[in-house]
């Protein structure tokens, strides 16, 4: 189901600003990997382009390769919106469709794909509020609008939805920088069960996150301001704060920038 | 004796809450913030009083005319003020007033909000501000202007359609035509339709524009098509702005004057067609009696515009009603 992704030489344009250049990296099915690096290295922009998501903001495009086990993201012929059907995402803050109750919200993924019987819908929605570990809080009040959640209630909400379609992949753009630190500690306990069934990426600013939540990290830098960022390493998430093999990794970990 | 009692010895209570309102007041008291509070203040209440002065002039002369009148207000076909006693009703009026509006608001309503939905996700951004520009223009095109254009271009090329409809839907009784000129109510509508789709389009663009970009990502990150995306984030997000748009155009639909008098052949009878010509509504009817109109003449014209002023506040009303039943689902705490 968890599917590996494999991205070789990568780059990503604004217009004519090159946002990120020539990065490669595998990504194992069933592991959490996370994004670490100073601001505007790119890391968002590198996640966007992993659903195709970069290219809708005006100007943006991208070169190279993104494998999804074989299947080439970005060949001819591939519709982005199948790829977004495919690899989930969930964003920095809370965006739950204003307009629809929790239910809805849910199952609105759900029903753009295909027609799934009252009953059939009912229990996806359960099981991905369950898997959101959001379900015994909103049992009750299932046709309430989603928007009237906590913060912490709401990003559990946006994972519910996007788990409901079973995505092979589950983007995270700094879910928790919203959120307060009971709320932070609900979604990582949560992105460790979320692993055993998905291919998981996380940007975060905060490196005991990184710490804490996964297997694997990727340290990203840009030699200066209006320079692309590149990925400078990853490796496990142990030997990264542990034993860097490059000198300006442990500079950013130990805080002597960034 | 309980009084004197009271009003001799205060409660202690509100003394503290006394002092802390004179000291939260006088962050209040500069003079910058004295003015600005003073025209503010001013304008609303100036608003309210215009108000209350129209209604009150409305009501005065029109209960002058309707205790004069023979008929029956509501319900009477005639308009013949000069009889004595007079007899007049607004049933003829009313009822052209709203099946040309609501003609206007069926054909402008799903226009304007598809070009909004172009202009904001469809087009290209150097092509849609030229073109939001020119509907701006449109917007600013006198009516009587849009009246001749009427009167001289739409009408003489409504025969086609007219036929066409009346040999295709003529069975339905509402487009069945005897063949007299297009001067009827659906002229009305399509001409009345054209002049407000300016304002309803530019305000949907702006509201359309105003959807954050997180609810269209999250839609689109779901796996939504373009299409999807609208439907899921944009229009539901839009959709009070969409109604207030429509209201405004609503609002200039009912009270439109020279247009309507410009392309409509008036007379005073209902027609079950919307293709024969006859009707009247109250602002064409004002417009086109007012200046030969005697004392109660004018007085009974006025009447008729008071329940357009009623018709009007009913309309803004029911439109309230419907963006604030659904208020807790609204965008706006997102």
């Amino acid at each position: 189901m968890a599917k590996r992704i494999d991205v070789s030489g990568l780059t990503a344009y604004y217009g004519s600003h090159k946002a990120i250049e020539d990065i490669s990296m595998t990504v194992e099915p069933r592991s959490v990997t996370a994004f670490i690096g100073p601001s505007g290295c790119g890391k968002s922009t590198f996640l966007r382009t992993l659903n195709r998501m970069h290219e809708v903001t005006p100007g943006g495009r991208v070169e190279g390769k993104v494998l999804l086990d074989d299947e080439d993201l970005y060949g001819t012929g591939v519709d982005p919106v199948s790829v977004r059907r495919e690899v989930g995402m969930v964003f920095q803050r809370p965006n739950p469709f204003p307009t629809m109750s929790i239910f809805d919200n849910v199952a609105a993924g759900l029903r753009l794909n295909g027609n799934y019987r009252k009953n059939e819908l009912n229990d996806i929605v359960e099981k991905s509020l369950k898997g959101a570990n959001l379900w015994n809080e909103v049992k009750d009040r299932l046709n309430k609008p989603g928007a009237g959640l906590s913060g912490g209630q709401q990003q559990r909400l946006c994972i519910a939805r996007a788990i409901a379609v079973e995505p092979k992949v589950l983007l995270m753009d700094e879910p928790c920088s919203a959120l307060d630190p009971i709320s932070t500690l609900a979604i990582e306990d949560l992105i460790g069960e979320l692993k055993e069934r998905f291919t998981i990426v996380i940007v975060t600013h905060n490196m005991q996150q990184a710490a804490r939540v996964s297997d694997r990290t990727a340290f990203f830098n840009l030699a200066a301001v209006g320079q692309p960022g590149r990925l400078i390493e990853i490796d496990d998430t142990e030997r990264i704060f542990s034993n860097p093999s490059v000198q300006a990794t442990e500079d950013y970990i130990s805080g002597r920038f960034g | 004796m309980d009084m004197t009692k009271t009003t001799d010895v205060p409660p202690p209570a509100p003394q503290p809450t006394a002092d802390l309102k004179k000291s939260a007041n006088r962050g209040a008291t500069r003079a910058g913030d004295r003015v600005f509070l003073g025209l503010s203040r001013g304008s609303g209440i100036l608003l309210l009083v215009i108000m209350a002065a129209i209604a009150v002039f409305l009501t005065y002369r029109a209960s002058l005319a309707i205790s004069k009148d023979h008929g029956n207000f509501l319900t009477t076909f005639e308009w013949n003020t000069n009889l004595v006693p007079p007899s007049f009703g607004i049933a003829v009026l009313a009822f052209g007033t709203v099946v040309s509006s609501v003609i206007a608001m069926a054909l402008a309503v799903p226009v304007a909000v598809s070009i909004a939905l172009f202009l904001t996700h469809y087009a290209p951004r150097r092509m849609s501000g030229p073109v939001a520009y020119v509907i701006d223009l449109l917007a600013a095109v006198p009516s009587i202007v849009y009246g001749l254009w009427g009167a001289l271009i739409l009408v003489p090329h409504l025969n086609g359609l007219f036929g066409w409809l009346d040999e295709y839907l003529g069975w339905t009784g509402i487009f069945s035509w005897q063949g007299g000129a297009p001067r009827s109510m659906l002229t009305v509508g399509i001409l009345l339709a054209i002049m407000i789709l300016p304002i309803i389009t530019n305000v949907s663009r702006e509201v359309f524009r105003q959807v954050p970009r997180m609810h269209e990502e999250a839609a689109l990150a779901l796996g939504a098509t373009r299409w999807e995306v609208i439907r899921m984030s944009v229009l539901p997000f839009g959709r009070s702005g969409v109604i207030s748009a429509s209201m405004l155009g609503l609002g200039r639909a009912l009270g439109e004057t020279m247009a309507v008098a410009t392309v409509l052949s008036p007379t005073f009878d209902i027609q079950t067609s919307l293709l024969d010509p006859g009707g009247g509504t109250f602002a064409q009817n004002i417009a086109s009696k007012f200046g030969e109109a005697t004392q109660d003449g004018r007085d009974a014209l006025i009447a008729s515009g008071l329940v357009l002023f009623v018709i009007t506040l009913l309309v803004n009303g029911a439109a309230r009603a419907i963006i604030a039943r659904r208020k807790e689902y609204s965008g706006a705490n997102a």
